[in-house]
């Protein structure tokens, strides 16, 4: 899919919208938005707790499907995509970092980063590599047979994106990827992560209540106050 | 995903709720070994009470008589097809008054029938029943007592199968196997034990029956039918040396076991013997010009082809009757009481299969945020189906396969202090518990088939769950 349709935007929504009910009142998490992000583009989402930022960001990772509007991955539209084609599109496509990392307790840091390569049936034969090369990107090609529990933070969030990368996807998703980090082992994180945009080529939506983080790491800044977009991608 | 990490995933989380999962698999494990225990007994007992009914020789044999039972004497049915006109003209002259042995038969069992029923499909053997009275001579004394043939085939019915010595070595050796009754008295008279006889030499001496030439003088009231004469024969005492080999015990009732004789001899041996028969009065009056059966018996080699032989030999006009019917009957109440069986030991199993519902449902609730995770990372609602189905279905594997060795161990102490106790009560011990591989095998696929459905409904919820709610679910 990533080049299925290569003079396209790598994300384009029209009008999306996410409605919630809740009893009898509708909540709009996201209310209206259209936004374009170019390929190798690092751009952050702002906001307030609850202006709609992560609900955006989940629309835009292809985990939650808009009330109304559009969006267009690689010029392909998610509200068309069917569930297994959905979870394809998480796969191989976008790549997720989360505040508080997300990886699996019981599975050691080799096993956490070869899950998505057993979730899109790569060859046995190729994770080992690839798991290795992305642990080696990040600094941790040692602790291969460490559970999450016995790393730090920083570790940890290292390891996530280890496994975000794995799968080689185009896009990357991060939702508040220094939320839980103290400053020091924040920026080492967004370093890694500029690198992958600047190194890889990898479209970067990352969405942070930091408005220093992204002066310093993204290109152009999406504010949201209310599921709206109040300043539109305006560039730094 | 691919099978291979399905399993590799499902194995792994299955032993991180390892005393959970194990207690789960355990509950299925008692379900199917009730399973299996009640199933083996019925099967079992059934194996045991038709094994019996079998060796007792009454239900792999069909009788053959020269007239369709419950035919009429002077009627017509079958005797019409392929009977030799001679014959036939005999019944046409059948004496009023004549015991029906002495009636002609409507179409004879020659040697000829009896070597057409031989060639039969699944015909063991099949032979006439000679008996005689004979007097056995031992150590000086005499026992007046019934002998009678036994076929050399009759070795592999298991009829002979309790014998005490060995079974006759050759279809024509000059052997016996003497009655257990008859040997006791034989033993107290001679001061030693009947097992002794085995191998001895004793003496029977029996009615011989002798052929008469041609009479000299042709009488007119000689020519009984078609122009030819009635010869006769003469009956003399003689006698024959045999080794006796066995000894057996226990009645062996009906018509297959062979009529209560104490002395039982091999067939050929007793064909040369030319011992008189009852049915040979009758050739003092009419001679056939060939041997003529008063009955045959065919040794069919499974029961269930009994009906179809008799069937056959039906077809053919001749009269012939089992007692297969009334082992279909029991059949029939074995399948009953399977039933009845099949029915109980499943509910322990249906019990267990609601212990795995709630086992996978509480790892739903335990696992909520990695279902999210894995979402996350691409698993399509297919996948976390798969993954709890696998979980459902190795728990079901692990489970019949203990449950298999559990029924399986359970028979067998079973069995093994009933046998304890037969044998406190001087009786003999008997295998009443079976668990044949068809069991096993169909024991482990049930087991798998009803933890698979019991996973239907946690794994559709699980597959269904909102990935963004479920990453909020800490």
């Amino acid at each position: 899919m990533p080049d299925s349709q290569p003079n396209q935007p790598a994300l384009r929504t029209a009008d999306v919208t996410r409605h919630y009910l809740m009893g009898e009142a509708t909540i709009r998490a996201v209310d209206g938005v259209t936004l374009e992000i170019a390929r190798g583009e690092f751009v952050a989402l702002l906001g307030s707790s609850g202006s709609g930022k992560s609900t955006l960001l989940n629309l835009l990772a292809g985990l939650d499907r808009p009330t109304s509007g559009s969006i267009l991955a690689h010029g392909i539209d998610l509200a068309e995509m069917s569930g297994n084609e959905l979870a394809k599109y998480r796969s191989l496509t976008v790549g997720m970092v989360f505040q508080s990392f997300n990886l699996l307790p019981r599975m050691t840091l080799e096993e956490n980063v070869e899950l998505p390569l057993r979730l899109a049936e790569v060859e046995r034969g190729d994770r080992a590599g690839r798991v290795q090369e992305a642990l080696k990107r990040v600094g941790l090609a040692a602790r291969l047979a460490h559970r999450p529990a016995e790393l730090s933070g920083g570790e940890q969030q290292r390891a996530s994106l280890a496994r975000a990368l794995v799968n080689r996807p185009t896009i990357l998703l991060a939702d508040e990827p220094t939320g839980n980090l103290d400053s020091r082992t924040g920026e080492e994180i967004m370093n890694f992560i500029q690198q992958f945009n600047k190194d890889l080529g990898m479209t970067v939506i990352m969405v942070t209540h930091e408005a220093r983080l992204a002066e310093r790491y993204a290109a152009r800044h999406f504010y949201l106050k209310d599921g709206k977009l109040s300043t539109n991608g305006a560039a730094q | 995903m691919k099978t291979r990490d399905l399993m590799e995933l499902a194995g792994r989380n299955l032993r991180e709720a390892m005393l959970r999962n194990s207690l789960t698999t355990l509950g299925i494990a008692v379900g199917v070994a009730s399973l299996v225990a009640m199933l083996s007994l019925g099967i079992g007992l059934q194996k045991l009470v038709m094994g019996r009914l079998q060796s007792s020789g009454l239900f792999d044999r069909v009788y053959v008589t020269p007239r369709p039972i419950g035919g009429s004497l002077s009627g017509r049915g079958g005797g019409g097809r392929g009977g030799r006109g001679r014959v036939q003209q005999s019944e046409d002259v059948a004496t009023p008054g004549l015991p029906p042995q002495l009636q002609p038969p409507m179409k004879p069992l020659t040697s000829a029938v009896r070597k057409q029923l031989a060639a039969m499909p699944n015909i063991v053997a099949v032979f006439p029943e000679l008996r005689f009275t004979a007097d056995l001579r031992y150590g000086g004394t005499g026992h007046v007592t019934s002998a009678s043939s036994v076929p050399f085939d009759a070795r592999g019915t298991g009829q002979f199968d309790n014998v005490t010595g060995s079974f006759f070595s050759g279809a024509n050796a000059n052997e016996a196997i003497l009655h257990m009754d008859l040997a006791q008295q034989l033993a107290d008279q001679g001061n030693f034990k009947p097992n002794d006889l085995i191998g001895q030499e004793v003496t029977i001496r029996y009615p011989q029956r002798k052929p008469v030439d041609a009479p000299p003088n042709q009488r007119p009231q000689d020519i009984v039918a078609n122009g030819e004469f009635g010869q006769g024969f003469t009956i003399q005492s003689a006698d024959v040396k045999v080794k006796v080999v066995g000894l057996v015990s226990g009645e062996s009732a009906g018509p297959g076991g062979f009529g209560g004789a104490r002395i039982m001899l091999p067939l050929e041996l007793v064909e040369r013997l030319n011992a008189v028969q009852g049915f040979d009065v009758r050739e003092v009056v009419a001679n056939p010009g060939e041997t003529i059966y008063p009955s045959l018996t065919m040794l069919i080699d499974n029961p269930n082809h009994v009906q179809a032989v008799e069937d056959a030999v039906k077809q053919m006009g001749f009269g012939a009757f089992s007692l297969f019917d009334a082992a279909r009957n029991l059949q029939l109440v074995f399948r009953v009481f399977d039933s009845f069986l099949l029915v109980f030991g499943s509910l322990a199993l249906a019990v267990a299969s609601l212990g795995i519902v709630n086992t996978l449902v509480m790892a739903i609730l335990e696992r909520r945020h990695e279902i999210g995770v894995l979402k996350a990372l691409g698993a399509a609602d297919r996948d976390v189906r798969q993954l709890f189905f696998t979980e459902a279905g190795v728990m079901g594997l692990v489970g019949g396969v203990l449950g298999v060795f559990l029924g399986w161990g359970i028979g067998q102490l079973i069995n093994f202090g009933l046998n304890k106790w037969l044998v406190s009560q001087n009786l003999t011990p008997q295998k009443i518990w079976l668990v044949p591989l068809w069991l096993v095998a169909a024991a482990i696929v049930f087991s798998i088939a009803v933890s698979l459905a019991a996973g239907l409904y946690p794994a559709s919820r699980a597959a269904k769950l909102d990935p963004v709610k479920a990453l909020r679910y800490e």
